[in-house]
């Protein structure tokens, strides 16, 4: 392969080095410059048209648009200079003059790059004195529902849906300023992937029917997170209001879902909120179960375990943790997963919502699980049943009566499950830390989002005590000491940390090399 | 041809003299006069030598950008392995201007050849020709120019029985004067929306369905075979002011002037002369007020400047304006300039294809402030604000339809700024007609 | 809440059709061993990529039904394999091609500052008031008209060009108006 050539060069008095072709908007994120940009996004192809992104370039005769410039040896370049602010302002002015005052009823609102930008660098009033356009809000269908007065035509969602998601859905309508985003009358926007135009949108154009009036974005906590919803392990931010997940958004990552993830993932998040739980220890007292405290509820469990066989059933959404300490009091386990139809983004290489809708079947796999579709066939006469984290939903539970003596470690008790001896309440997904394993081998990390109801505690904690209390280990303090002794101990993880992790994750020593799929910086002209 | 009036003895019909005349439109009547031999003269040539002569004429683009045909063509790389494109613009959509229609009309066969001499030169077996789609006439004759020429062997898998392949065809537009612009040409071409690219890559090196292509105007093209027929030196020396401008312009003569019309003069001739005598003068009991040279694109000329003109690309730029498309709007003062410049903001904001933040919002508020100030509720800040408009419409966006939206404002502004502030003061424009002798 | 207008002028009627119900079933065109078929099949190898028939097959369409309809443009994109929302987009962008039905004659006048300068809204006024289109945009009681405004028609040393339907007429005065509809049957 040919060696790339190295341009140099100076942007906003910072030097800078980056491969020919780079444009001058790419090279100056590189020095920690942001040029403000509407139309521009690394995951879509280039298109030019915002204007807010122009630069001086000393001794050229005008002033160039950086996301679609190429850079070049010896380029001075000023992004804050008068010419270039005065450039911004009278875009920002421009797109103020149409758009309506609606900052107090629009979602958008503090987490709108049109309000920051004018903020920053706009005029503090405007000298429009002419009747606005107006158009009616428009339901595009799936969840997403269109502003056109709000709409600043960045042409984001379109080239999204035309050049990532391959169905070109959405089109520029009309001419002018009467130009709007239009869809043809019938065809709903339902792709699987559609309601990324949302996040997309700088503005309150295009907005989630989901979150549609739920939250001011300045309310809500935000954590790094990965969706639990099926094997591709799409990364995402989880977003918390009063301890309630009301939205998820993707988070890049070039490795497995570049900017993207799918709607069903996306709006996949009330389940994290559940209310009918478990949330308290309990051990079996007569026909009732009888809350108590966690020391004697550990305690029964481990004598319920000790000494005998046991057969784990599991959930793949239960953490890599959860499940290596699972694996330790266990002579057999398996899960099952929930199937559908699997959904590509075909723009973007191998990412798609995938058949297994579950976090980390990967993991549970690689630990030792067997995945089976008869979830108790395995579970012998006499042997002592954990069930954890499943529900058992719609599994034949007459199997239970095989079992000697059933345990439970879980959010929900599961319908089926009469006689449990012991209830150890564990958090959910949302509520604790850990890692998973998405489908080419990823080891990613999620990290607490809510905080878990009652006495819950997270699964790994229950899960040390309880080996703690079975004398083969005392108890972990953090999930990444569990992680580390897991790393130690199995082939598959050896080499990897938290600390190595990071929040891009890594693959396991058995997984497929790959590199990253989807660059950073997309689509140079031409 | 001063057409639809008879010559002008003062003007040189070399690419109008046919206009009028009903047999010229025929392969048979075109080859009765001429027609043709430039094309086989042409495919005997070298397509670099083809190129050598253009360059030598010193012709520039007649479309309104000037820039010189022959180095144009020379930015096509033979020998690259990729199919080039030679694509005529003959949209003509910028008001004032309206040579090509007569070009085609009268003269379809002109063009099929200039097509094909230039297809040839850079190297491309397929030309388009896209015409606007209001342009019925120039539609109809030049689809039966291409199928005469094509039954007669002229064109197609066998040019002039040389062998090589020249295939002209004709694509209708549907109404959009950006898709004169060459990249939007293409896109509409391509069956997009005709929306202008962004330049890196030019059209030579990426342009329609991604091939190197040039595009070249009607006129241009037309100018090509006689430049063949008689010779470099020729047209170069059809020059009364400076070098850099050679050759014969049609000009498109309308507005309030006398006799309007599409005439034909050497690059270099005096305007006051063409003005006055040429095209007749002023309208019976008015005067001139200003006029717009090259197409409404270009600054406004009052008429001391126009007076002192030499019709040629410097010329024009000497004299604050721009020969643009040569098409000659006159204004007289029966007009009143804010009107008219409210006018021509109004078609831009028509026009704008929407891509670009300043010229889709700008061209749209433009037309409104002026509008208001020419009904009589225009405010002093107003000015202002169009000054600042434009500032911000120009040199900022992918093409200049911005920039030609703000040219209008900003000298109609500066040269006419009485009638501006008469009606901000709420006086009335009152048109200035001497009664009828 | 109705939207807010802008002030003075002649109003440009937007050509747009939101608003516009067919109820009518559109009848599909370019069926095989049609004529307007054939005419497409021709039209295509012009062109290294399909799309490209885009303009031209929107023609015929209109050409054959009057006007472009959302099914006209369902049918177009199948055909060209591309999707119906990608076809309103161009549709949409170009002036010439009606997405409503208009009336038997379409007349186009041009009020562009050349012509607006020789008297073409004189014009436009003209028809509207002997057609008895009620305004622009707007087909007269009897379907027979609909009037509109355009911009630079390219014939500005002919003022005021207007075209009725596919022809094109050059200078066209207040005066002249009755006896061009008189003659249009």
């Amino acid at each position: 392969m040919p060696e790339t050539k190295m341009i140099s060069l100076t942007i906003e008095g910072r030097p800078v080095t980056v491969p020919e072709g780079t444009t001058i908007l790419e090279a100056a994120k590189q020095v920690g410059v942001l040029i403000p940009h509407y139309c521009y996004h690394p995951g879509l192809p280039v298109a030019g048209v915002c204007r807010m992104c122009l630069v001086d370039v000393e001794k050229a005769p005008k002033l160039a648009p950086s996301c679609a410039t190429t850079v070049a040896d010896g380029q001075v370049i000023h992004v804050h200079n008068e010419k270039s602010l005065e450039a911004r302002k009278g875009v920002l002015e421009m797109l103020l003059i149409n758009h309506p005052l609606d900052c107090p009823i629009c979602d958008q609102s503090g987490e709108c790059e049109l309000q920051d930008y004018t903020f920053q660098e706009g005029r503090e009033d405007s000298r429009y004195r002419e009747p606005k356009r107006f158009n009616p809000a428009e339901d595009f269908g799936g969840d997403v529902v269109y502003v056109p007065n709000r709409c600043i035509l960045c042409t984001r969602c379109v080239r999204f849906m035309d050049d990532v998601a391959h169905d070109p859905a959405l089109n520029v309508s009309e001419r002018g300023d009467r130009a709007l985003i239009g869809k043809f009358e019938g065809k709903d926007l339902t792709h699987p992937w559609a309601a990324n135009v949302v996040d997309l949108c700088p503005v309150g154009a295009l907005l989630s029917k989901d979150f549609l009036n739920k939250a001011r974005a300045w309310e809500l906590d935000r954590t790094a997170s990965v969706c639990p919803n099926c094997t591709q392990g799409c990364n995402v931010i989880m977003e918390t209001r009063e301890n309630q997940v009301v939205r998820m958004r993707p988070r890049a990552n070039e490795y497995v879902n570049a900017f993207f993830m799918c709607d069903w993932g996306r709006l996949n998040y009330r389940w994290m909120n559940e209310k009918s739980r478990v949330e308290l220890p309990m051990v079996r007292d007569g026909a009732n179960l009888a809350p108590t405290s966690w020391e004697r509820a550990i305690a029964s469990a481990a004598s319920i375990l000790h000494g005998k066989k046991v057969f784990v059933a599991a959930s793949p959404m239960l953490s890599n943790e959860a499940l290596f300490l699972l694996t330790q009091l266990m002579q057999s386990g398996a899960f099952r997963v929930v199937e559908g139809d699997e959904a590509p983004l075909p723009g973007v290489k191998d990412l798609a919502l995938r058949r297994e809708r579950a976090a980390n079947v990967n993991g549970a796999e690689a630990l030792g699980f067997r995945k089976s579709r008869d979830l108790l066939g395995g579970l012998a006469q006499g042997d002592v049943l954990v069930v954890a984290g499943e529900d058992l939903d719609g599994i034949d539970t007459s199997a239970l009566g095989r079992a000697s003596a059933v345990v439970v470690i879980g959010s929900v008790l599961p319908a089926g499950v009469t006689n449990a001896a012991v209830v150890l309440p564990i958090a959910n997904f949302a509520e604790e830390e850990g890692t998973v394993t998405n489908l080419r081998g990823r080891v990613q990390r999620f990290t607490q989002a809510r905080q878990a109801p009652g006495e819950t505690r997270p699964s790994w904690l229950v899960l040390g005590d309880l080996l703690g209390a079975l004398g083969q280990r005392s108890s972990f303090f953090l999930p990444s000491d569990v992680f580390a002794q897991l790393a130690s101990s199995n082939k598959a993880f050896a080499g990897l940390s938290y600390d190595t992790i990071g929040f891009k994750g890594l693959p396991l020593a058995t997984a497929e090399a790959t590199g990253p799929k989807a660059p950073l910086a997309m689509g140079l002209t031409g | 041809m001063g057409y639809p009036h008879q010559p002008h003895q003062r003007e040189t019909t070399v690419l109008s003299r046919y206009f009028g005349v009903k047999d010229a439109r025929t392969l048979d009547g075109w080859k009765k006069r001429g027609g043709y031999q430039a094309l086989q003269k042409a495919l005997d040539m070298a397509p670099a030598d083809i190129v050598n002569a253009v360059k030598e004429s010193g012709l520039r683009g007649r479309g309104g950008a000037g820039f010189p045909t022959g180095m144009k063509w020379s930015f096509m790389k033979p020998g690259d392995g990729k199919p080039h494109y030679l694509c005529c613009n003959a949209d003509e959509s910028e008001p004032g201007t309206f040579k090509d229609r007569e070009l085609m009309r009268w003269t379809p066969h002109a063009l099929v050849e200039g097509c094909a001499i230039g297809a040839y030169a850079i190297g491309a077996e397929t030309a388009y020709i896209y015409i606007r789609g209001e342009f019925t006439e120039p539609l109809y004759w030049m689809n039966e120019a291409v199928k005469e020429a094509y039954a007669a062997g002229i064109i197609g898998k066998n040019a002039m029985g040389t062998g090589k392949r020249i295939d002209v065809h004709v694509h209708k537009g549907a109404g959009a004067y950006i898709c004169g612009e060459e990249t939007a040409l293409m896109n509409s071409l391509e069956g997009r929306r005709g929306n202008p690219r962004i330049k890196p890559p030019f059209p030579a090196v990426s342009g329609v369905f991604g091939m190197p292509t040039t595009i070249n105007n009607v006129e241009t093209l037309i100018a090509v075979a006689p430049i063949l027929m008689n010779g470099a030196d020729w047209y170069k020396n059809m020059s009364l002011s400076n070098p850099k401008s050679t050759g014969t312009k049609l000009y498109s003569v309308c507005g309030n002037i006398e006799r309007p019309g599409t005439y034909e003069v050497v690059m270099g001739f005096p305007f006051r002369d063409f003005l006055y005598d040429v095209c007749g003068g002023p309208l019976p009991g008015r005067k001139f007020k200003a006029v717009i040279p090259g197409g409404v694109s270009v600054p406004i000329q009052s008429m001391a400047e126009a007076e002192a003109t030499l019709m040629d690309y410097e010329g024009f730029v000497a004299q604050d304006s721009m020969l643009g498309s040569g098409g000659v709007i006159l204004i007289d003062d029966a007009q009143s300039m804010v009107a008219v410049i409210a006018r021509i903001a109004r078609f831009f904001a028509h026009e704008s294809c929407a891509q670009c933040t300043q010229c889709r919002e700008g061209t749209a508020w433009t037309t409104k402030i002026l509008e208001r100030i020419r009904d009589g509720q225009g405010t002093t800040e107003d000015l202002d604000t169009l000054l600042d408009i434009a500032e911000q419409m120009t040199g900022k966006t992918i093409c200049v339809l911005s920039d030609s939206c703000a040219t209008p404002v900003v000298s109609g502004i500066k040269k006419f700024r009485g009638e501006f502030e008469a009606l901000i003061q709420g006086r009335r424009f009152h048109p200035v007609i001497a009664a009828v002798a | 809440m109705t939207p807010p207008e802008t002030l003075g002028g002649l109003k440009s009627p937007d050509h747009a059709s939101r608003d516009h119900v067919s109820h009518t079933q559109h009848q599909p065109v370019f069926v095989a061993d049609s004529e307007a078929r054939r005419e497409l099949d021709e039209l295509i190898p012009r062109y290294p990529q399909k799309m490209a028939a885009l303009l031209p097959a929107l023609w015929i369409l209109q050409r054959e039904r009057g006007w472009v309809s959302d099914g006209g443009m369902a049918e177009v994109a199948k055909l060209l394999e591309l999707t119906p929302a990608y076809v309103k987009g161009v549709v949409t962008f170009y002036t010439m091609y009606h997405q409503h039905p208009v009336g038997k004659y379409f007349i186009q006048v041009c009020t562009t500052s050349p012509c607006g300068i020789c008297g073409a809204e004189e014009v436009a006024r003209a028809f509207l008031r002997h057609t008895k289109a009620g305004d622009l945009g707007v087909t007269s009681p009897d379907g027979r008209f609909t009037v509109i405004e355009v911009e630079c028609l390219g014939a500005c040393g002919f003022a005021t060009p207007v075209m009725i339907n596919e022809d094109f007429i050059e200078s066209v005065t207040p005066e002249k108006v009755p006896q061009l509809l008189a003659a249009l049957a």
